[in-house]
């Protein structure tokens, strides 16, 4: 288990990376810190590491207090996100550094890197240098080194950047079921929501050197607890529209809308639906954004509309062969149920 | 670039620097101040003033600094220094490692060993085979070019040490900017290419804007090197009647065949003077690069 | 970063013909230069590959009548083959010292902020270009004799060292700046110590920065003269470089052939070194000297 209390890093100059951040995260659990570039979502996985020494706060990992220990002492690997596979070395020696470091035999430590690396199909290449291996080869060894020294953390930086867009979604199933298999504690760093959702049992999302919602895949996509996570999660960004409640319904772009629990008459609110939830029907509809077709993009197996509605644009996504044609009049209709208001930012929750 | 990624820490950091520092403090800089001091005594290497130096004050200074020798003798080295190695070592340098930047194979290898070759080979070694090359009665060069019994050296003396230090030293600066030359990503030079530009363009707005540093940086330490070189001493010893007389020659013939070691220890520091004036200049510019960077 | 960036429009194309005269024309200028540049470095080498060989040798590099008699007349003079010995002693002393320490202190420089770090480096570079002049003999001489060095290999060893160190460390630091420093956060995180990051990490991955400076140090050394000329008494521990001006008649004429001999055994073991440093580790700035 790693817990933060009040955790902050403040550089010099008065640039705070992390902001009094507390957090909980459960023994076994797959865990991702999620944010965009300059969140600070990295300098607390080396906060948490011991590559950077915390400002304020604690840190502890599986009931002990690490905050001031060496990264050495606080047991756990970390793979970079450049792998930091040693070039020099040669596979086997790669994975069999930390026990070196911990005197363990030469023949023990072979051993337990050959079976590390069995485990992890590499057994082929145990006599090369990083150099002479692939992207995805070199990560895995990474792993194996991570791995071999039975650490009570994993930390990963970004573990999936470094690889092209195929390979990514290989590793990305594999190292879920390599941490499910290994069961240890793992805090990964992603600025990619597709992979925080795809791997995580639980995501925090930070921003600004603060978490923004901490929560299951499931919770942060379909109850984003903010705008800003509204924004940051989904592979297709949510509409968010500015109404304004008024006679006991909202209005939204052009649309009335039923009014939602939780917000009185004279409010102004933002209007949150992904556009997986909006239906397009064609011509006038009587609560749906009313506007004309101007982006068409292919999805695959669906299309995401762009209707433009005069001041706002809505989208939605439609299936294949339903997509409009540009230009096309058309109205997205929101499924209700899906809808989420945002008051000052925050979800208002019925 | 200057997280302490290894956990060093300052006390370490420290630890691990003191065994160069003492070296060079008592190798380099107590001899140093030990040349200040001598500057200011009329110490010389025989006679009463060698066994007992008094303090004469700025006296060599000023004899010095009215010295018409000594005014030559700079003037020859700001030739030395900027036909050799800013023309010479870093120009030629430069031409090379562009020259060979996309090659690989024979031709780099063998013009890469020579230029190395020259560099590598030892001082004294390299000025015999000077001296065997400008030769007036037998050198190579009269017997290539027919020109029996000219003497290269008598007649043209800055211009064989010019000659001869580019030929010496070229090599550093090749090196470096072969080194540099590769930080340059190939799709700036592509960009280039196809917006249509010129060989010389592509320097002008793609290379040198790139490797600027690099450049300053090595113009510093082969201007420096330079300035300070001694070797050609062995080549013209100066002569004739001073026409080659670099000021570290300078130095040498008042300081030790003169023996007024002290006037010697003035001009030295004299020297070092005008090298922080010039590491300054560079550093300026150096700077200047940063602050656009920044 | 230039997302928006927009192509320029093109310049009107040349014409094929002109375009490819324009490019052998630059092929042909290529070659021209890089094999002028080859004869002028050349030249003057000539000489020493021929004259220890000739019977008869002059300064002229010429076809030699050949012969190995000259080698034999050298192994005649006393000190000739010594002074390779002390060559060796000095050199290798220097550079074992140079690299070693260089090594400590670039490295140090180079992951820890130590206040006015850079001027200190060029103050030192400064004074090492300077103080390896002529007008310090007198002080080194001096402080050689104080300290019991003169007529010491360690005497050479150490004032040569403290000369080349300033450099040394200038150059290494830029190599150990462009090492990523994953490497050894990475071995930190598994607990490794600062000294074992160094012997384990660091130092092989900036191995081609170490053998430079290594070839660099053991060149200097085997090139100077004026040093051990000054401090050292003994010619049975003068290096090649004194040795090579003792090869003169009484008359004061150079003995050329026993020069030519001299001079090319006493430059083979740098060569030979280089070409072995170059091929094993590759010999080049290869992060280049950017600060």
């Amino acid at each position: 288990m790693i817990s933060l209390h009040g955790l902050t890093k403040e550089y010099p100059g008065g640039v705070r990376a992390v902001d009094a951040l507390d957090l909980e995260i459960a023994d076994g659990e797959f865990f991702a810190l999620l944010g965009p570039s300059g969140c600070g979502k990295t300098t607390l996985l080396r906060t948490i590491a011991g590559l950077e020494t915390a400002t304020a706060g604690r840190v502890t990992i599986g009931g002990t207090e690490v905050t001031g220990l060496p990264p050495g002492r606080r047991d756990v690997a970390m793979v970079f996100q450049d792998y930091a596979l040693f070039p020099h070395m040669d596979v086997t020696t790669n994975i069999a550094y930390p026990l070196r470091i911990r005197k363990v035999p030469r023949a023990e430590r072979e051993a337990k890197a050959a079976e590390t690396a069995s485990r992890l199909s590499l057994s082929e290449l145990l006599a090369r240098r990083p150099g002479q291996l692939s992207g995805g080869q070199q990560q895995r060894v990474a792993l194996a080194r991570a791995i071999a020294c039975h650490p009570r953390a994993f930390l990963f930086d970004e573990p999936l950047s470094n690889l092209d867009a195929r390979m990514r979604l290989e590793a990305r199933t594999f190292l879920k079921r390599l941490q499910r298999e290994l069961a240890v504690t793992t805090v990964f760093v992603t600025h990619d929501q597709g992979e925080a959702l795809a791997m995580a049992d639980r995501i925090a999302v930070m921003s600004a050197g603060r978490i923004m919602q901490v929560g299951t895949p499931a919770e942060v996509f379909q109850r984003p607890a903010n705008t800003f996570v509204a924004s940051f999660i989904g592979s297709t960004p949510m509409n968010l529209l500015p109404g304004v409640v008024r006679d006991g319904a909202l209005h939204v772009a052009g649309a009335v809308l039923p009014r939602p629990d939780g917000v009185a008459d004279g409010e102004e609110v933002v209007y949150g639906l992904r556009p997986e939830y909006m239906d397009l029907a064609e011509g006038e509809h009587a609560d749906g954004f009313a506007g004309k077709v101007s982006v068409v993009e292919n999805l695959g197996t669906a299309y995401l509309v762009t209707l433009d509605c005069g001041e706002h644009l809505v989208q939605a996504v439609v299936p294949e062969d339903a997509e409009p044609a540009p230009g096309a009049a058309a109205c997205a209709v929101p499924r209700h149920r899906r809808a989420l208001v945002y008051r000052d930012g925050e979800l208002v929750t019925p | 670039m200057s997280t302490d990624a290894a956990g060093l820490g300052r006390g370490r950091a420290v630890g691990f620097m003191v065994p160069a520092l003492v070296l060079i403090g008592v190798f380099l800089v107590f001899p140093a101040l030990w040349t200040i001091y001598l500057g200011l005594t009329d110490f010389r290497l025989t006679g009463l003033a060698a066994a007992d130096p008094k303090f004469v004050g700025a006296e060599n200074y000023t004899a010095a600094l009215g010295d018409e020798r000594f005014h030559t003798s700079l003037w020859l080295t700001v030739q030395f220094v900027l036909g050799s190695a800013v023309i010479g070592q870093a120009g030629l340098g430069f031409a090379i490692a562009w020259a060979l930047r996309d090659r690989s194979g024979p031709v780099r290898r063998v013009v890469e060993g020579l230029v190395l070759l020259a560099w590598i080979l030892p001082s004294s070694v390299v000025a015999f085979l000077w001296i065997a090359l400008l030769d007036g009665d037998q050198g190579t060069l009269n017997a290539l070019l027919r020109t029996d019994g000219f003497a290269w050296l008598l007649d043209h003396p800055m211009a064989s040490i010019v000659l001869f230090n580019t030929w010496r030293g070229t090599a550093f600066s090749m090196m470096l900017y072969g080194a540099a030359l590769e930080s340059v990503p190939p799709s700036h030079l592509e960009t280039a290419r196809l917006a249509g530009a010129s060989a010389f363009q592509q320097l002008r707005d793609v290379v040198f804007p790139r490797i600027r540093g690099h450049m300053l940086t090595n113009l510093l330490l082969i201007s420096l090197w330079t300035f300070n070189d001694f070797t050609a001493f062995q080549l013209t010893a100066g002569g004739p009647e001073g026409r080659s007389e670099i000021l570290p020659v300078y130095i040498y013939n008042v300081a030790l065949n003169g023996g007024k070691l002290g006037f010697g220890a003035a001009v030295s520091f004299l020297v070092l003077l005008i090298n922080l004036v010039l590491a300054l200049v560079y550093l300026r510019l150096l700077r200047g690069r940063r602050g656009v960077a920044a | 970063m230039t997302v928006g960036h927009e192509t320029r429009p093109a310049a009107p194309p040349a014409p094929a013909g002109t375009g490819r005269v324009r490019h052998s024309l630059g092929a042909i200028g290529r070659a021209t230069f890089l094999a002028m540049v080859a004869g002028f470095f050349a030249l003057p080498l000539l000489w020493l590959a021929t004259a220890p060989f000739d019977a008869h040798p002059t300064i002229t590099a010429s076809v030699p009548e050949f012969t190995l008699r000259n080698f034999r007349s050298l192994l005649d003079n006393p000190y000739a083959l010594g002074s390779l010995a002390n060559s060796v002693i000095q050199s290798a002393g220097s550079a074992v010292l140079v690299v070693g320490l260089a090594a400590l202190a670039a490295y140090a420089l180079s992951r820890v902020r130590v206040p006015g770090r850079d001027a200190l480096l060029y103050c030192l570079l400064l004074l090492s270009s300077v103080v390896t002049g002529t007008a310090a003999m007198v002080p080194i001489f001096e402080l050689a004799t104080r300290l019991n060095l003169i007529d010491t290999h360690l005497g050479v060893i150490l004032t040569l060292t403290g000369g080349l160190l300033p450099a040394a460390i200038f150059i290494l630091k830029d190599f150990m700046d462009a090492t990523p420093t994953s490497y050894e956060e990475s071995a930190r995180v598994f607990g490794a110590g600062p000294l074992q990051i160094l012997w384990h990490i660091v130092v092989p991955v900036v191995r081609p920065g170490l053998a430079t400076i290594g070839v660099w140090a053991v060149a200097s050394v085997w090139g100077s003269f004026l040093t051990p000329f000054i401090l050292l008494r003994d010619p049975e521990k003068s290096p090649g470089a004194v040795i090579l001006y003792t090869l003169y008649t009484e008359g004061g004429s150079p003995k050329l052939d026993l020069i030519s001999t001299f001079s090319l055994l006493y430059s083979l073991p740098v060569v030979l070194m280089y070409v072995f440093v170059s091929r094993k580790y590759g010999f080049r700035f290869h992060g280049g000297i950017k600060r």
